[in-house]
């Protein structure tokens, strides 16, 4: 038996966030774009009263802004709900989650070194995967990165402790 | 006062692995901080330089012991981007790769929970089992670890009638030993007072913290995607989801124990009702769109998000390995417990491997301490307890 | 006895397992030929906790910006003479992670090697003949 989307849930949503749409890409598989105002209640929405988990985040850089997509697990129905939304490229700012999800905290510092979109009201914003010596200005998925880390000098890092 | 007990950074993990700053007020741990990236080789930023059939090579080369899950989790996003369905003989081959997998896996992390706690018995003999199962992977796939058997639209090699034998016999062993390891290692006293309510996870934190896989339902919190979201055998064979509420480490062991009982039953269905015919589809191009797929590894759920332009090469991969998520839990489940537990808590959500033999020296005050010493302290407490019991 | 500690060191040689950014399977094979089947300690190799102990290391995976230096650090902690033993295909040539952006290996523009044991993962018995063509070289 295959589960599929539930039509009540996407209903709730049309109704809640009238400037939400909504996209079926396979049974168990919608996308939902919303302005970057709503993120936030949309996210807390799913999160607090349609019981979804934070599965990821993915940053995705566009011609004109950079895209982050919430991905939203509903396990009892095995279903994903994709916040979708747009960063414009000259205000790279937008409400982080990690205050009501620890979930998020990680792959918000994620996105923010490799991407460099700010999480305003993320608890603790510093790199987590890259060195201290990467300069902080170079995000390495952006669409203009030209293997820039080719020039650049390899150096010690500080010790950890 | 407070000290500081760093553990760590060499600790291969899947894409990161970490360094555990652990804050202690005497023996006790007040607070952990994580510091990861040692192991960032960007795979993201590789993977869209590479053609979607090469993919698959760099995906299983994340992480080396769920080197099934990640190419698996990628086809199947690639497959749901594109409306790719693989033939029915090939996910099944997938299927049974991905369920010996897990047992090898939880076999790994068993011999090597004995090995923090002073049980080097259990160690050398559940690696010993381990073996003959890397032997069928040879035999079916050429290669130890590393299969390479996922393929959009299909499998890559075929499982041939004459080695379903080998393996039912490897499995008729594995039922037996997983038994033995279940009376050993859980009944007895000592291992038994080393994980009961140690390190426990609410399922509070366990939701709150998104963790995944048995951390998840060693905690009560039942997800597992081959139930939630089945995909290529799992809604064809009869098997039962193992959840567990204590949320301690005895839990988690005992999930992953019981797990392997599933996994037999699973791959033992599926030899016997695989049906003939071809193993890959003809896949011609990837349309522009977008695709996700979520696979259960043995840490738990693999996602992997690929956006196609319509060219050769993904325009966007996102990969979630499960232990970027579990990880993030060690720091509610490590507080208030003893220094010498800490080794067992912060591997009990199986990130792989064990940091703490390659620590660097550490210092603070007078004392300094390894990660050597950590292990010692965690042995130590083992014997006190033996003792104990002998009595 | 100048070489005194060369013969104590091919008689017994004590190793140290250095992961840079692997993935993790050159390590479980390095633990994997201590178990039951290939049982190395029998011929006196021992796996060590700390590098001041070690006669040879073993390193696997690439050397990414991260810890590289971690791995220097390691390096001058072992007491010389010791053998660096590259395990896998990535300490050789970055393997397929070549055109990253944090990875800065080859290890020997770093560390001087002394053997590399290509696959990937190479076999035990590949590990095993790689460790004892270094001590062959001694």
């Amino acid at each position: 038996m295959k589960k599929e989307y539930s039509q009540a849930v996407l209903d709730e949503i049309g109704a809640k966030f009238p400037r939400a749409s909504v996209k079926i890409h396979a049974p168990r598989r919608t996308y939902v774009s919303v302005p970057r105002d709503d993120v936030y209640e949309f996210a807390k929405f799913l999160f607090e009263e349609k019981k979804c988990r934070l599965s990821i985040a993915t940053g995705i850089d566009k011609r004109d802004g950079i895209e982050i997509l919430y991905h939203f697990s509903h396990d009892p129905s095995g279903t994903y709900y994709n916040i979708k939304t747009l960063v414009p490229k000259d205000d790279l700012k937008i409400r982080s989650l990690a205050d009501f999800l620890p979930a998020a905290n990680w792959i918000e510092r994620e996105i923010h070194e490799l991407l460099g979109v700010d999480f305003t009201g993320h608890p603790n914003l510093v790199p987590l995967l890259t060195a201290e010596t990467w300069p902080a200005d170079l995000y390495p998925l952006r669409r203009d990165y030209a293997d820039e880390h080719k020039e650049l000098k390899i150096e010690k890092t500080k010790e950890d402790h | 006062m407070k000290r500081i007990v760093p553990i760590g950074p060499y600790h291969p993990l899947q894409e990161e692995p970490e360094f555990f700053k652990l804050i202690v007020e005497g023996e006790k741990v007040v607070d952990l901080e994580i510091n990861i990236g040692y192991n960032h080789r960007g795979h993201e930023f590789i993977a869209q330089k590479m053609t979607y059939d090469q993919v698959p090579f760099l995906v299983e080369r994340i992480c080396g012991i769920c080197s099934d899950s990640h190419p698996y989790a990628y086809v199947m996003a690639v497959e749901d981007a594109a409306h790719i369905e693989a033939p029915p003989r090939a996910q099944y081959i997938r299927t049974i790769i991905g369920e010996l997998e897990r047992i090898h896996s939880h076999y790994l992390w068993v011999g090597l929970a004995g090995h923090f706690i002073g049980y080097n018995t259990v160690w050398m003999w559940v690696w010993r089992y381990r073996e003959p199962l890397l032997d069928i992977f040879e035999l079916i796939m050429g290669n130890r670890n590393h299969y390479a058997i996922n393929k959009i639209g299909g499998a890559r090699r075929d499982i041939l009638p004459e080695h379903y034998g080998t393996i039912e016999k490897y499995l008729d062993l594995v039922e037996k030993k997983t038994t033995m390891f279940t009376k050993a290692v859980l009944d007895d006293p000592v291992i038994r007072a080393r994980l009961e309510n140690v390190g426990i996870l609410t399922k509070e934190d366990a939701i709150g913290f998104g963790v995944l896989g048995p951390t998840a339902r060693g905690s009560g919190y039942a997800i597992d995607v081959r139930k939630d979201d089945p995909y290529d055998a799992y809604d064809k064979v009869d098997w039962d989801m193992i959840v567990f509420d204590e949320g301690d480490i005895l839990a988690k062991a005992k999930v992953r124990l019981l797990e392997c009982y599933e996994s037999i039953k699973i791959v033992r269905q599926c030899l016997r009702d695989m049906p003939d015919g071809p193993i890959e589809t003809r896949v011609d191009e990837i349309p522009p769109g977008e695709g996700i797929g979520r696979h259960e590894a043995p840490r738990g759920e693999v996602f992997h998000y690929v956006r196609s332009d319509g060219s050769n090469m993904p325009a966007r991969h996102k990969i979630r390995a499960p232990s970027f998520m579990n990880i993030p839990s060690n720091v509610v489940a490590v507080r208030g417990y003893s220094i010498a537990d800490a080794a067992l808590v912060l591997a009990a959500v199986d990130p792989c491997y064990c940091c703490t033999e390659r620590t660097v020296v550490l210092e603070n005050g007078k004392k300094k301490l390894t990660g050597h010493d950590l292990l010692r302290l965690s042995r130590q407490k083992t014997e006190a307890i033996r003792r104990r019991y002998r009595r | 006895m100048a070489n005194a500690k060369l013969w104590g060191l091919k008689k017994s040689p004590w190793v140290f397992h250095v992961a840079a950014a692997s993935c993790n399977n050159c390590d479980i094979e390095i633990l994997d030929v201590l178990t039951p089947r290939w049982d190395v300690e029998r011929f006196g190799i021992v796996l060590v906790g700390s590098p001041r102990h070690a006669d040879a290391l073993l390193v696997t995976g690439v050397l990414n910006r991260k810890s590289l230096s971690r791995v220097l650090r390691v390096y001058e902690q072992t007491p010389k003479p010791c053998l660096v033993i590259g395990v896998g295909t990535c300490t050789c040539d970055n393997h397929m992670f070549a055109p990253s952006y944090n990875v800065v290996g080859p290890y020997d523009k770093h560390i001087p090697m002394d053997v590399y044991i290509p696959g990937c993962p190479p076999k035990p018995e590949a590990i095993i003949s790689g460790v004892v063509k270094a001590l062959k070289r001694l």
